[in-house]
C-alpha cells in the first residue's frame, strides 16, 4: 500500500501552471499539498505550454515534502491523457481529476496513470488520484467513486460547478452546500478515504473564511482546497490539535491501556465518562498532532 | 527537429520568458535580451542552447526575452516553441530529450 495514501493534507493549495512565478517556491507558504492546475486557470491556447512547464518543475524544484497533485483537463476533452503522461513522467505524487461522476471515470484515469508508470518507469502504485466531485450526480455516487480504486486518496466538493448544477450560487453561508458536504464525508468515511472542502472565493472576507473552516473541521473533513497563502495560516490553526487536545488525549489512551489490563471498561478522565469508544479517536487525534509536528510523544 | 514556420511561447510577466523560433538559414542564431543579461546571460545562453540541441534544431532564428525565468522555465518556453513550430501536441517525449 501507498504510505501517502493517508498522509497530512489540511491545506491543498491551487497554483496555475500557466504562471511560472506561481509554481516556483510555494513551498515557502507551508501548505500540505500543492494542486498544480493544468484545468480552468489555464487559457485554452496555452494548455500545451502549460505542460512542459509543469514538467520542468516537478523534475527540478524541490518542493520540500509539500505533495504535488496535478489537476489534469476532463474526461470529456482530448487534453488528459496527455496531462497524465505528463505529469506521471515528471514524478508527480497525484493525480486530481475533474468534474468526476461515476467510478468508471476514476478507473479511466486508473488505467491511463498506471500506463503512464510503465512507459516512464515509474514505481507501479507510486501516483496516486483524487476525485473532484463537482455535479449532483457526482455527490449521488461518491461512495462508489470512493470505492473505484486502491490509488484513490479522497474526494473533494467543488462548489462552483456544483452550485450550478443545482441551480443555486455560492452564498458565504454555506446551506446550499450542506447536504453535498454531509453525503460526502459520510461516503469517504464509509470506504476509508479522506474527504476535502470546496475553495473559499472572497479574499476580503477572512473571518467568512474562518467560520468557513470551523464549520467543515466540525463535519469531520480532512481539510480545505485554498486559493492563496493567506489562508494556509488559519486552515493549520483549525486542524492541528489544540495541547489541551492533546494532553486529554494522551490521557485517554494510556487510562485505556491500564484499564483493560485491569478488566475494568468504563472510567472518567478529568470529569468525562470514557470507555473503548474513545480510544480510536484519541489516537487519531495524536496521529494528526504528529503530523502536524506539534506532538513528539510515543502514543 | 525542422523549424517550418514562426512560433512564440512565453510571456513577459516577471520570472518568464518569450521565446520565438523562426526558420534559419543552416545555423542557429540567438537574440537574447535579459535585465540580468550581466550575471546569466552565458547561463541563459546554455540552457537555450542545450535545449535546441536535445531536440535536433540546427537551424533556427530565436529571439528570447528574458524577465528573470529559473532555468526549467527557459527550456519548458524554448521547447513548447519549438514543437509549436512543428505542430506537435500530443504523444511528447517527456523524459527522452524533453527532460
Amino acid at each position: 500500500m501507498n504510505p501517502n495514501l493517508k498522509r497530512l493534507r489540511r491545506s491543498m493549495m491551487f497554483l496555475n501552471c500557466q504562471k511560472p512565478s506561481l509554481i516556483k517556491d510555494p513551498y515557502v507558504y507551508k501548505p500540505d499539498s500543492i494542486m498544480l492546475d493544468l484545468e480552468d486557470a489555464v487559457a485554452e491556447k496555452e494548455k500545451d505550454a502549460a505542460r512542459y512547464s509543469l514538467f520542468h518543475a516537478l523534475r527540478e524544484i524541490d518542493y520540500r515534502g509539500v505533495e504535488r497533485v496535478v489537476r489534469i483537463n476532463g474526461l470529456d476533452t482530448d487534453l488528459w491523457r496527455e496531462d497524465i503522461r505528463c505529469s506521471v513522467a515528471g514524478g508527480c505524487d497525484a493525480i486530481r481529476i475533474p468534474k468526476t461522476e461515476t467510478p468508471e471515470d476514476v478507473r479511466r484515469v486508473e488505467e491511463a496513470v498506471e500506463a503512464a508508470e510503465e512507459e516512464f518507469h515509474v514505481e507501479k502504485g507510486r501516483t496516486l488520484i483524487m476525485a473532484a466531485l463537482e455535479s449532483a450526480r457526482g455527490v449521488m455516487n461518491a461512495f462508489d467513486i470512493c470505492k473505484a480504486s486502491p490509488r484513490l486518496f479522497g474526494i473533494a466538493l467543488s462548489g462552483g460547478d456544483y452550485t450550478k448544477d443545482l441551480q443555486t450560487t455560492i452564498s458565504g453561508t454555506g446551506v446550499e452546500l450542506m447536504g453535498a458536504r454531509q453525503h460526502m464525508i459520510i461516503a469517504a468515511r464509509a470506504a476509508g478515504v479522506q474527504c476535502f472542502d470546496t475553495v473559499y472565493t472572497n479574499l476580503n472576507d477572512m473571518e467568512g473564511f474562518r467560520r468557513d473552516v470551523e464549520t467543515i473541521h466540525m463535519m469531520g473533513f480532512d481539510g480545505k482546497s485554498i486559493i492563496n497563502p493567506r489562508q494556509i495560516p488559519i486552515v493549520h490553526e483549525i486542524f492541528t490539535p489544540k495541547p489541551k487536545d492533546i494532553i486529554f488525549a494522551e490521557k485517554v489512551v494510556r487510562e485505556i491501556d491500564t484499564k483493560k489490563a485491569q478488566g475494568i471498561g468504563v472510567f472518567t478522565v478529568d470529569g468525562k465518562m470514557i470507555d473503548i469508544a474513545f480510544y480510536d479517536g484519541a489516537k487519531r487525534t495524536l496521529a494528526l498532532a504528529r503530523a502536524s509536528g506539534v506532538y513528539k510523544g510515543d502514543l | 527537429m525542422e523549424i517550418k514556420k514562426a512560433a512564440v511561447a512565453g510571456t513577459l510577466e516577471s520570472s518568464d520568458c518569450m521565446v520565438t523560433v523562426e526558420p534559419g538559414e543552416g545555423e542557429i542564431t540567438l537574440d537574447l535580451d535579459s535585465a540580468v543579461i550581466r550575471q546569466y546571460g552565458k547561463q541563459i545562453r546554455k540552457v537555450i542552447g542545450e535545449t535546441l540541441k536535445r531536440l535536433d534544431v540546427t537551424s533556427a532564428k530565436v529571439t528570447v526575452v528574458d524577465k528573470g525565468a529559473l532555468d526549467c522555465t527557459i527550456k519548458a518556453r524554448v521547447e513548447c516553441a519549438v514543437y509549436r513550430s512543428a505542430d506537435v501536441r500530443d504523444g511528447l517525449p517527456w523524459g527522452g530529450v524533453i527532460v
